[in-house]
C-alpha cells in the first residue's frame, strides 16, 4: 500500500511540476495546490498505512494509527488553502493591473 | 514561571488582531504597534536574563512533555535575536508613522507587520520542527501582504514571483520534514539530535539535511538567492527594510539551528557545501551591488552578501566562527535596517531611485549623509562599528582553520560592500548639487529620528561589545554543544 501511495505520489509531483513550469500564471497556481496534495500523501504514507483503525489510543487499544501525521497534514492543509488563496486573489489583480496572465511577460524592465 | 516565553510571539498576535478593528486610526495603530514590540524588546530582556541565571528556559504547551507536544525554548543565541528584531521592528514602525501615506497606514499595514513579527519571533523560539514551518508561514503570509501592499504594477509583478517561489520552497520543507519523520519517528529538534547522534548520521539522514539546507538556503538568500533583489526592491522602503533586516535573517538562524544541533556530525559533507554555497553567494553578492545604479537594488545585493558572510561562520563552525556569526547576524539586522530607511530617505527626497537622479544630497541634507557615512562604515566593518566585532572574529577563525579561500572570499566581499555604498555616498551626496537651497523638499520633521536611533544601536554594539560578550559566547556555546540544549528539552522538568 505504501509503494503504491509513493507512486501516485510521484505521479502527482511529475504533474504539477509540469504545471509549475508552464508559463500561464493560473497553471502554475493548480500546479502548486497539487504539489500541496502530493506531499500531505507523503506525509501520510510516513505514518505507515493500512493499520485498520482509528488515531486513538485507548486504554486497551492493541493497533492504533499514528495520529501526529494527520496532525500534520490537518494543518499543512489549512496552509496551503491560505495561500492557495492568497495567489489566486493576487494573480487576479495582477491580471488586472497587468493586463496579461502570461509569466513571460511579467519580467518587467527596471524603468517603470 | 516559563510561561512569559510565549509573549514574544502571542502579544504582536493579539495586539495584531486588536489593530484590525481600528482601521481607520492609522496613527494610533502605530503607536500602540511600537509600543506593543519595545514591551516585546523588554520581556526579550529579562528572558535574556533569566537564560543566564536559570540556563535554558523551555514551555511545554498544554503540559505535554516534550517529546510529545509542541514547546517554545529559550536559549541566549534565540532570545537574542527576538530582542533584535523587536527594536529593529519598533524603529521600522516609527519610521512609518512618519513617513507613509494615509493610504499604506490605514491598509492594515501595521497589523500585518506585527503577525510578521510574531512569526519572526516564533520561528526563533520554536522548538519542535512542524512549528518551525507553521511559523515560517505566518511570516511568510504575512510578508506576502506586506510586499503586495501599495498596489503598484512593479509590487504585483515581483510579488507573484516571490509567492511562487516561496510555495515550492515550503513544499520542499513540508518534504523534508515527511521524510526525517518517517526516518526518526519524531520532530522535536532535541529529540531528532539525540536519535540521529544515537544512529548515527546516515547518508539517508545527510540526503534528508540537505533537503533542508534547500529550504533555508532559498528563504534565507544563499546562494537560490536570485528572488531577492526584485521583491526586496519593490515594496515601499519600511517594508524592504523590514525584509531585509528580519526575513533573511530567519533562514540563516533555522540554518545554525539545524546544522549545529540535529546535523553535524558529518561536516566534510554538510559544512563543505554550506561552505561552497557561501563563498558562491558572496562572489554573486558582491558582483550584483556593483552591478546597478538602482540604489534598492545596490541595498538588496547587500543583503545577499551579508548571508554569505555569516555562514562563512557557519561553514568554519569553530567557537570563534560561530560567535563572529552571531555578532554578525545582530549587526546585519541593525544595519540593514538602517541602509533600507537612509535610501528610502534619499529616494523620497529626490523622487528617483537611479543615482543618476541625485546628486549633492550633503549640502542639503547634511545629517541624512553623515547617517548614510557612517552605516556604510559599519557595514563594511570599520571599527569601532558594529560590523567589526563580526568580521575579526570569523576571519581569525578562518585563519585559525585553515580556509583560505572563505577567507579571501570574506575579506574581498567587504571591499565590495565598502566600493557599492561609497558609489552612492559619492554620487548622491558629494558633487554637484542640483536641488538649489530654495528648491529643496523639506526633511519631514522627524523622519531622521529612526534612522538616528539605529545608527546609535550600530555605534553602541560597537562599543559595548563587552557588554553582549557575555551573552553571545553563551550562545556559540550552546550552539557547539547541542548536549546542553538536548538536556534542557528532554531532562525531567523542575
Amino acid at each position: 500500500m505504501e509503494s503504491l501511495i509513493i507512486i501516485l505520489v510521484g505521479v502527482l509531483t511529475t504533474v504539477a511540476i509540469y504545471l509549475v513550469l508552464s508559463k500561464n500564471v493560473v497553471r502554475v497556481i493548480l500546479g502548486t495546490a497539487i504539489l500541496s496534495h502530493a506531499v500531505h500523501l507523503l506525509i501520510l504514507a510516513m505514518g505507515g498505512l493500512k493499520q485498520g483503525t482509528v488515531p486513538l489510543l485507548g486504554e486497551e487499544a492493541e493497533i492504533y494509527v499514528d495520529a501526529l501525521p494527520q496532525a500534520l497534514i490537518l494543518t499543512a492543509i489549512v496552509i496551503s488553502f491560505a495561500v492557495t488563496a492568497f495567489i489566486l486573489v493576487l494573480a487576479y489583480r495582477a491580471y488586472q493591473e497587468l493586463e496579461t496572465d502570461n509569466l513571460g511577460a511579467m519580467r518587467g524592465s527596471d524603468d517603470e | 514561571m516559563n510561561n512569559i516565553l510565549v509573549l514574544p510571539m502571542l502579544l504582536p498576535i493579539i495586539v495584531g488582531v486588536l489593530l484590525i478593528f481600528l482601521r481607520t486610526y492609522g496613527r494610533i495603530q502605530a503607536w500602540i504597534s511600537i509600543a506593543a514590540m519595545v514591551v516585546t524588546a523588554g520581556i526579550s530582556i529579562y528572558l535574556l536574563h533569566t537564560v543566564q541565571a536559570d540556563g535554558i528556559l523551555r514551555l511545554d504547551f498544554g503540559g505535554w512533555e516534550p517529546p510529545f507536544g509542541i514547546l517554545f525554548v529559550a536559549d541566549s543565541f534565540s532570545v537574542l535575536l527576538v530582542l533584535t528584531s523587536s527594536i529593529v521592528t519598533a524603529v521600522c514602525l516609527s519610521y512609518a508613522l512618519i513617513s507613509t501615506s494615509k493610504e499604506l497606514q490605514t491598509m492594515y499595514f501595521y497589523p500585518t507587520v506585527l503577525f510578521l513579527a510574531a512569526g519572526v519571533n516564533g520561528s526563533f523560539l520554536t522548538g519542535d520542527l512542524f512549528n518551525l514551518f507553521v511559523c515560517f508561514e505566518v511570516m511568510l503570509l504575512s510578508s506576502y501582504v506586506l510586499l503586495t501592499l501599495g498596489n503598484s504594477k512593479r509590487q504585483l509583478r515581483e510579488a507573484i514571483k516571490y509567492v511562487s517561489i516561496n510555495i515550492v520552497s515550503s513544499w520542499f520543507f513540508l518534504v523534508a520534514l515527511a521524510f526525517l519523520y518517517g526516518t526518526l519517528g519524531t520532530l522535536n529538534m532535541a529529540h531528532a539530535a539525540e536519535r540521529v547522534a544515537e544512529v548515527g548520521q546516515t547518508p539517508l539522514l545527510t540526503t534528508i539535511s540537505l533537503v533542508f539546507l534547500v529550504v533555508f538556503s532559498l528563504k534565507a538568500g544563499l546562494l537560490l538567492y536570485f528572488w531577492l533583489p526584485g521583491s526586496y526592491s519593490s515594496p515601499p522602503i519600511v517594508t524592504s527594510a523590514l525584509f531585509g533586516a528580519l526575513l533573511t535573517k530567519v533562514g540563516v538562524y533555522a540554518l545554525f539551528r539545524i546544522f549545529s544541533l540535529i546535523f553535524y556530525h558529518q561536516p566534510e559533507i554538510t559544512h563543505t557545501i554550506i561552505g561552497i554555497m557561501a563563498g558562491l553567494t558572496l562572489i554573486g553578492g558582491s558582483l550584483g551591488a556593483i552591478a546597478f545604479n538602482d540604489i534598492r537594488s545596490i541595498a538588496a545585493y547587500n543583503v545577499v552578501i551579508a548571508v554569505g558572510f555569516m555562514l562563512v561562520g557557519l561553514a568554519i563552525a569553530t567557537p570563534e566562527a560561530i560567535e563572529g556569526s552571531i555578532y554578525y547576524l545582530i549587526h546585519d539586522m541593525v544595519a540593514k535596517a538602517l541602509l533600507f530607511l537612509l535610501v528610502g530617505t534619499m529616494i523620497t527626497l529626490s523622487g528617483s531611485s537611479k543615482m543618476a537622479g541625485m546628486s549633492g544630497l550633503m549640502k542639503n541634507y547634511p545629517l541624512l549623509g553623515w547617517s548614510f557615512f557612517i552605516a556604510m562604515l559599519s557595514l563594511a566593518g570599520i571599527p569601532p562599528l558594529s560590523g567589526f566585532i563580526g568580521k575579526v572574529l570569523i576571519s581569525s577563525a578562518a585563519i585559525d582553520s585553515g580556509s583560505y579561500v572563505l577567507l579571501a572570499l570574506a575579506l574581498l566581499s567587504s571591499i565590495f560592500v565598502l566600493y557599492s555604498l561609497l558609489r552612492v555616498f559619492k554620487n548622491c551626496f558629494w558633487g554637484e548639487t542640483i536641488v538649489s537651497k530654495e528648491e529643496q523638499l523639506p526633511l519631514r520633521r522627524g523622519v531622521l529620528l529612526p534612522c538616528l536611533v539605529l545608527v546609535f544601536l550600530t555605534i553602541g554594539i560597537g562599543l559595548g561589545v563587552e557588554g553582549l560578550s557575555l551573552y553571545v559566547t553563551d550562545a556559540a556555546k550552546t550552539l557547539l554543544n547541542p548536549g546542553t540544549y538536548i538536556n534542557a528539552v528532554l531532562g525531567i522538568i523542575q
